[in-house]
């Protein structure tokens, strides 16, 4: 008997049950097709203008700093303000995401754009969120050549774009946007959900910023 | 690794006498209780999430064959494999398989309680393949060769000089003059060093807080980020988990995610909760070209339909060790063995033998503060006392403790003398410690106070002042 099958059978004994067992199979198709969404806290349930005020209440309660923007016209501008100041260089990295793409950035003589993953050698980073939760001022990320996941973990500083009509009251609500990406057909390899700069309490339980990943964490929320 | 919990009190004697370990944990008494005190109060429907956190581990357990059947349907169809193995060594060969397969010489590895429950390190170790931990607390304790204290603060047994001088040892090509005496320091240090880390390992292993089986996806759950780098640099992803950690959908795993976190540090989300599904698709500039999932029993198909079942639901989150107040007396070390604290009382003897680990599920003063915060509402004191029959009706405790037991279950068994006994004994006591309300010493009670005072009876017995009040509840219904 194969490992898989020792395994499963030990299982079914145990829980005195069988594999072809009806009613099992049947109430777990219905859990997988139905996807109940359980207990919503109401903290997220609001109108679209206080659910994106809520989730920049949030992010900067867990030490992200975040900025409002108009339009997607103002985004490269932003960016270039943040980079001053921290005294970083005028470089940002950033996938092939077609939203950041369409970005005015040749109007900023002095910022240079690299495009592709992440070496490791970049200060700052640039990404568009995919989603976002009000509940929890968390930023949802997918993989792929738009924003490639090694933007979001090896610059010392993050900067993410999100649109406010994406940014979600709960994190169930977020996770649908994810699940029907790419046609619905698979997940992206990697979903990020980013709740704040990286941190460590590992040494003395003192809370640090900028463990492996970025030391800042910089939203920049295109309207609403 | 050395399995020390038949000496649990041998242990447990040294955590007390040991002024660094006492100083640490001092920081586990203050930080975590208030903490998550403060995230719970915040969300009205706490108490209704862990209902439902609970109601789904039960949900996916009944189950848990038909999902775990789900689960690998999906993660095949992602192009990942799944590998499964019935006990520790079983998953030990099937890694180093799989790291042989791509001539790793270095693998990191992010924060997994399984690959230390599986001695991983040292196998790998011995195998020619060198593991780099990269979670700062896993990494410390590398160097120490020493294992986690606890199941989500590995360090939290070390103090900050403890630190400084671990990393002035290993880290012996930097300038020795540089200033280490700060957390902010030795973080920066760490950072800088496992960079370079990350990006020479051929393999990346992580360990999985769920398996969600409707979508095939691995998920951790950190916040200093390193489980991710560990993941999404080298060309190869092995998830180690173990079959409970099964939910079966996305919305589940987020119900959970809402009691995890908050128990655990206090935050509403982790900084990092990371879903993974499959090996890099095609167009992706980064992350690993394959996927491996290693799925491990080692024994707890046997804990299904058991009186220990429960326990499948712990998610780790260590809430139950960070309000024991035996935890906060000798640490997790003394535990001897991987899973420390209340959770650890009762997986233990479920995993490595009830004859080797009897001492833990006796560690326990019963207070039921684990049961109280355990987010997924086990039943850890019960669980406990069943183990304490186990051990009873299997003759594994010390004749000491039998003929005590005998020799108070005779008295119990006669009231009248029982009464008698107490009558005169508790007035002695009262009077011998009235002055201070304390015993500094006693004799027969040298183990209780060498390392704290026996309370003096104060009034009259228990049995005494029952006797009173239901005379008064008599008066009052008549
Ligand atoms: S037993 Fe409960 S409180 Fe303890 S680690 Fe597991 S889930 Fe958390």
């Amino acid at each position: 008997m194969s490992a898989r099958e020792a395994i499963l059978s030990r299982i079914r004994q145990s829980l005195d049950a069988t594999g072809d067992d009806g009613a099992r199979r049947a109430a777990v198709g219905r859990r997988l097709s139905e996807a109940p969404r359980g207990v919503i806290p109401a903290r997220g349930q609001l109108d679209a203008k206080a659910r994106t005020a809520l989730f920049c209440e949030q992010a900067e309660k867990i030490q992200a700093t975040v900025q409002r923007v108009k339009s997607p016209d103002a985004v490269p501008k932003a960016v270039a303000g943040y980079l001053r100041s921290k005294n970083l260089p005028a470089t940002i990295r950033m996938g092939a995401d077609e939203r950041l793409a369409s970005m005015p950035w040749s109007a900023l003589k002095s910022l240079e754009v690299r495009s592709g993953p992440s070496d490791g050698d970049d200060e700052a980073g640039l990404s568009h969120a995919t989603a976002g939760v009000a509940e929890t001022g968390t930023l949802v990320l997918t993989s792929g050549t738009a924003n490639p996941t090694t933007i979001n973990f090896l610059p010392e500083h993050h900067i993410v774009v999100i649109d406010a009509a994406d940014i979600a009251g709960d994190l169930e609500s977020a996770l649908a946007a994810v699940r029907v990406d790419r046609n619905g057909a698979t997940m992206p390899r990697t979903v990020n959900l980013i709740s704040g700069p990286s941190r460590s309490g590992d040494i003395e339980q003192k809370l640090l910023l900028g463990a492996h990943g970025p030391r800042a964490l910089h939203i920049i929320v295109v309207g609403g | 690794m050395q399995v020390t919990s038949p000496a649990f009190k041998q242990n447990a004697r040294g955590a007390l006498a040991d002024v660094q370990l006492q100083k640490a944990l001092g920081n586990v008494r203050a930080g975590f209780i208030d903490k998550r005190r403060k995230a719970m109060d915040a969300l009205p429907e706490f108490d209704r999430l862990r209902d439902e956190a609970k109601a789904i581990k039960d949900h996916a357990l009944a189950s848990l064959d038909l999902y775990l059947e789900a689960y690998e349907t999906k993660v095949k169809a992602s192009g990942g494999h799944v590998h499964w193995a019935a006990t520790a060594e079983d998953a030990r060969g099937i890694i180093l398989d799989i790291c042989r397969a791509v001539g790793a010489r270095t693998v990191t590895k992010g924060k997994s309680m399984i690959t230390e429950e599986i001695e991983l390190n040292d196998f790998l170790e011995g195998n020619g393949i060198r593991p780099v931990e990269t979670d700062l607390g896993e990494y410390i304790i590398q160097l120490r060769g020493e294992h986690p204290s606890h199941i989500i603060a590995p360090a939290v047994h070390l103090n900050k000089e403890q630190v400084e001088e671990d990393f002035r040892r290993v880290h012996d090509h930097l300038p020795v003059a540089r200033d280490l005496s700060e957390p902010e320091s030795l973080l920066a240090e760490a950072r800088r060093v496992l960079r370079a880390q990350y990006f020479e390992a051929d393999v990346g292993i992580t360990g999985a807080n769920f398996l969600v089986a409707e979508t095939g996806t691995s998920m951790i759950v950190t916040n200093e980020g390193n489980g991710d780098l560990t993941q999404v640099l080298p060309r190869v992803h092995v998830v180690v988990a173990s079959i409970e950690k099964i939910v079966p959908t996305l919305n589940d795993a987020a119900q959970i995610l809402r009691v995890l976190a908050r128990s655990a540090t206090g935050q509403d989300m982790s900084v990092y909760t990371t879903l993974s599904t499959g090996p890099r698709q095609e167009g992706d500039p980064d992350g690993p070209e394959e996927y491996h999932v290693v799925l491990l029993d080692n024994g707890r198909s046997s804990m299904l339909g058991t009186e220990f079942q429960d326990m499948l639901r712990c998610i780790r989150c260590g809430a139950c060790m960070n309000h024991c107040p035996v935890y906060h007396t000798v640490g997790g070390h003394a535990y001897g063995w991987v899973y420390p604290g209340p959770m650890g009382a009762v997986l233990t003897p479920s995993l490595i033998g009830v004859d080797k680990s009897g001492h833990l599920p006796n560690a326990s003063t019963f207070c039921g503060r684990c049961e109280a915060v355990c987010p997924m509402r086990i039943p850890l004191p019960r669980m406990m006392r069943h183990w304490r029959e186990r051990e009873f009706e299997r003759g594994l405790n010390p004749a000491t403790q039998r003929w005590g037991l005998g020799f108070w279950a005779f008295f119990a068994r006669r009231p009248s003398l029982y009464r008698l006994g107490a009558s005169i004994g508790i007035p002695l006591l009262s009077l011998f410690g009235r002055r201070k309300g304390s015993f500094g010493t006693l004799p027969l009670a040298g183990g209780w106070t060498k390392h704290r005072d026996l309370p003096s009876p104060q009034g009259r017995t228990f049995l005494q002042q029952w006797r009173d009040r239901d005379t008064l509840r008599q008066e009052a219904r008549t």
